[in-house]
């Protein structure tokens, strides 16, 4: 096979463009712990009410400046909901799902996260902005999808 | 020797005097199919788009979850898969010398197969019991009748692919040491892709059966999560693969040029199947239960598939380029000016080239994995889909129709229809660039898909995405036009139009240029290659999905 100098170039910009990309994001992943939320413990998905921390969802201060919220996700609510914290603060979702699939996004950030049954997913995200930020499920669960939402007041 | 002798005058034959009838009837049943899901489709989508915008509140007997499963099932799953049938068993009968007799009786029991399924599935949809969307997700269950329908719809795609593999082998047989031609190369790189991609949607749905009717209790969420997107993200590249076929092929030929280097094409083709199946987890890069590590090997897994589509680009331009300067273009961007803008046959596949820029640096981008949590889920994904497949993938289809009809029909494609078909192109264009402008912006700000018009209680932020909204209704409203117009051109062309002889553009390669080496026919290689490199992608996951699985769980119906 004959390239041309010119392909040469285009064909070399190109997979250099695609190494580029890999080389940002294992860097963002493995070094600067961006990776995207993979958490890999399971649990019961009939016996969620039963299993900790899931028997006992809300928020909880666990430092300074830091909060765990222990969420169950279940048609069509978010169980805490209405979340109130300190401006500065960082905050670790723990969720899992009662029934169907569910999706946690929270507009204005990067938290976005698929939420299945039967695992535990894990997602962290320190809100400096004050404001209130909308919560809502991006994965149809179901007729009232479309009002699975919530609100994180950030004061 | 004899028979040999009269397999090629049969192609002579069939060259000469255009495609026999039982072929083109059944190519164009494949098209008629096709291109009715498309109205009905389109019809669906603008109910949506207007009901997105907070303009039509759909009744409570036909749901936007009813629709939206519908529209997403007649144009990502009935309009490509019969369009791209119908296209390639044309392109086999055509360059291979007529379909033998086996082959065509395997394509119609495929048709009757997928027909069948396609109502098993369709029923349940309007009588709201299978509200899954086309993605159907455990633990979400619908009637049994809906999944029992789709495994007639593989089934049905499996004869078509046997088919296919039985007329190349048999061309092979008869034509040692020979090149297969090269629409038939295509041919053979979708079938295979669509057969070994459809196996394992085959094993989650024949798993999901027996928990839907409940003789089993519970099931594995992420198992048939995974094995769907090992399926979903291979139909996308099936069809990309179809236009891309055109791209090469006929382009070419439709501006009076040569294609690019033969080698090269099917080295694209190879690569594309290759390594498409382990693209699925780029679906799954925010999902629980699957390490970072493992969807770090799949960012690079799906990035890889951009490679050939780069390479493609280059061979593209070059084309056109030479093309262009042997008519006297010059200049650096003013031979442009040469090529046939005003020819259909040119400007679709064109437009469907030139958005595929946007439409695949937005896939490069959303693929790599801090990115895609920006995007997730959000509109950004369905503005991409339209630009890739609603726009890349269906506008190379539109294309390709103002020839292929006709040409099926003994007809020809008048200026009338030909000038009909500009205009309808550039109404699918703007309607496009309305549509999916605006859901990639409003997906940035945070809006979901697959959600019905909602305020989410008056909340401030999803109040301020309504602007954009209101495009996905004008975006849609130009494209059920674009719909219409394209419907009435595949009708008008095959029923209707003056009586004649139409040509099946295939370009040639270039004069004096360099002999394809033989072990590009090497299926065999190319089929272990991507065995081993779904092996690589697939095992360790799978095997902790199964090994380490949670407890599953039980149906749900949650509409």
């Amino acid at each position: 096979m004959k390239f041309h100098l010119d392909e040469k170039i285009w064909l070399i910009v190109s997979f250099g463009m695609i190494i580029g990309f890999m080389f940002f994001t294992g860097y963002q992943t493995f070094v600067l712990g961006m990776g995207p939320p993979s958490h890999m413990e399971t649990i019961d998905p009939q016996k969620v009410d039963e299993t900790a921390p899931f028997d006992n969802p809300g928020v909880k201060q666990i430092g300074e400046n830091e909060y765990e919220v222990v969420m169950t996700l279940e048609i069509f609510r978010f169980n805490p909901n209405n979340i109130e914290i300190p401006a500065g603060s960082t905050v670790h979702f723990t969720m899992t799902s009662k029934d169907v699939v569910h999706g946690f996004q929270v507009a204005g950030t990067n938290l976005n996260a698929m939420v299945t049954p039967g695992h535990i997913q894990k997602i962290s995200q320190t809100f400096n902005e004050p404001g209130e930020y909308l919560v809502v499920c991006n994965e149809y669960c179901g007729i009232g999808h479309q009002h699975m939402a919530t609100t994180i007041t950030v004061k | 020797m004899e028979t040999a002798i009269k397999k090629s005058l049969n192609e002579k034959a069939n060259k000469m005097l255009g495609i026999s009838p039982q072929d083109a009837i059944l190519s164009k049943s494949y098209l008629l199919v096709a291109f009715a899901a498309l109205l009905i489709g389109g019809v669906l989508g603008l109910l949506q788009g207007l009901n997105r915008a907070g303009l039509l509140e759909l009744p409570s007997w036909f749901t936007y979850y009813q629709v939206l499963t519908a529209h997403g099932l007649l144009l990502v799953l009935v309009l490509t898969a019969f369009f791209t049938v119908g296209y390639f068993y044309a392109a086999l009968s055509h360059t291979l010398g007529g379909l033998l007799p086996k082959v065509r009786k395997l394509a119609w029991i495929g048709f009757g197969l997928k027909m069948i399924g396609f109502v098993f599935a369709v029923v349940p949809i309007l009588m709201n019991e299978a509200s899954v969307l086309y993605t159907f997700y455990p633990p979400m269950a619908a009637s049994p009748i809906f999944y029992i329908g789709l495994v007639f719809i593989v089934l049905g795609v499996w004869m078509c692919a046997f088919g296919a593999f039985i007329q190349v082998a048999n061309w092979r047989k008869h034509n040692k040491g020979k090149h297969v031609p090269i629409l038939a190369y295509f041919a053979t790189g979708v079938f295979v892709l669509l057969f070994f991609g459809s196996i394992p949607v085959t094993i989650e749905v024949l798993t999901i059966i027996p928990w839907a009717i409940g003789w089993v209790e519970t099931i594995n969420v992420m198992l048939a999560r995974t094995l769907f997107w090992a399926f979903g993200h291979t139909l996308v590249n099936i069809w990309y693969l179809t236009a891309v076929s055109a791209w090469y092929v006929v382009v070419p030929k439709v501006i009076g040029g040569r294609r690019f280097s033969d080698t090269l094409t099917r080295v694209v083709i190879m690569l594309l199947v290759i390594m498409n199946i382990p693209g699925g987890f780029h679906h799954q890069i925010i999902d629980p239960g699957i390490t970072e590590h493992v969807k770090f090997l799949h960012v690079f897994m799906s990035l890889a598939i951009g490679f050939p589509s780069l390479m493609t680009a280059y061979a593209m331009f070059s084309v056109f380029e030479k093309t262009a300067k042997k008519k006297g273009g010059k200049g650096v961007v003013s031979w442009f000016r040469k090529l046939p803008w005003g020819d259909v046959r040119f400007l679709a596949p064109m437009i469907a080239m030139i958005v595929f820029i946007p439409g695949g640096a937005g896939g490069i981008v959303q693929s790599t994995n801090q990115l895609n949590q920006v995007v997730h889920n959000t509109m950004w994904v369905v503005g991409h889909f339209h630009l890739t497949v609603g726009t890349s993938v269906v506008l190379t289809f539109f294309g390709i129709s103002y020839w292929l009809v006709p040409y099926l029909s003994k007809r020809v494609l008048t200026p009338r229809v030909n000038r009909l078909g500009v205009i309808q192109t550039l109404i699918w264009t703007v309607g496009m660039l309305f549509m999916a402008g605006a859901m990639h912006w409003v997906g940035l700000l945070g809006s979901p898909r697959r959600t019905s018009y909602t305020t989410y209680f008056d909340n401030a932020t999803a109040l301020s995405w309504d602007p954009y909204l209101m495009f996905l209704a004008v975006g849609g409203t130009l494209l059920m036009v674009g719909v219409i117009l394209q419907v009435y051109a595949v009708v008008h062309l095959m029923f209707f139009a003056p009586k004649g002889e139409t040509e099946f553009p295939i370009a040639e390669v270039e004069d004096h240029s360099a002999k394809t080496p033989y072990w590009t026919e090497r299926w065999g290689r190319v089929i272990v290659i991507m065995l081993v490199v779904i092996a690589i992608g697939y095992v360790l996951p799978l095997w902790e999905m199964i090994g380490n699985a949670p407890p599953g769980s039980p149906p749900f119906k949650t509409w």
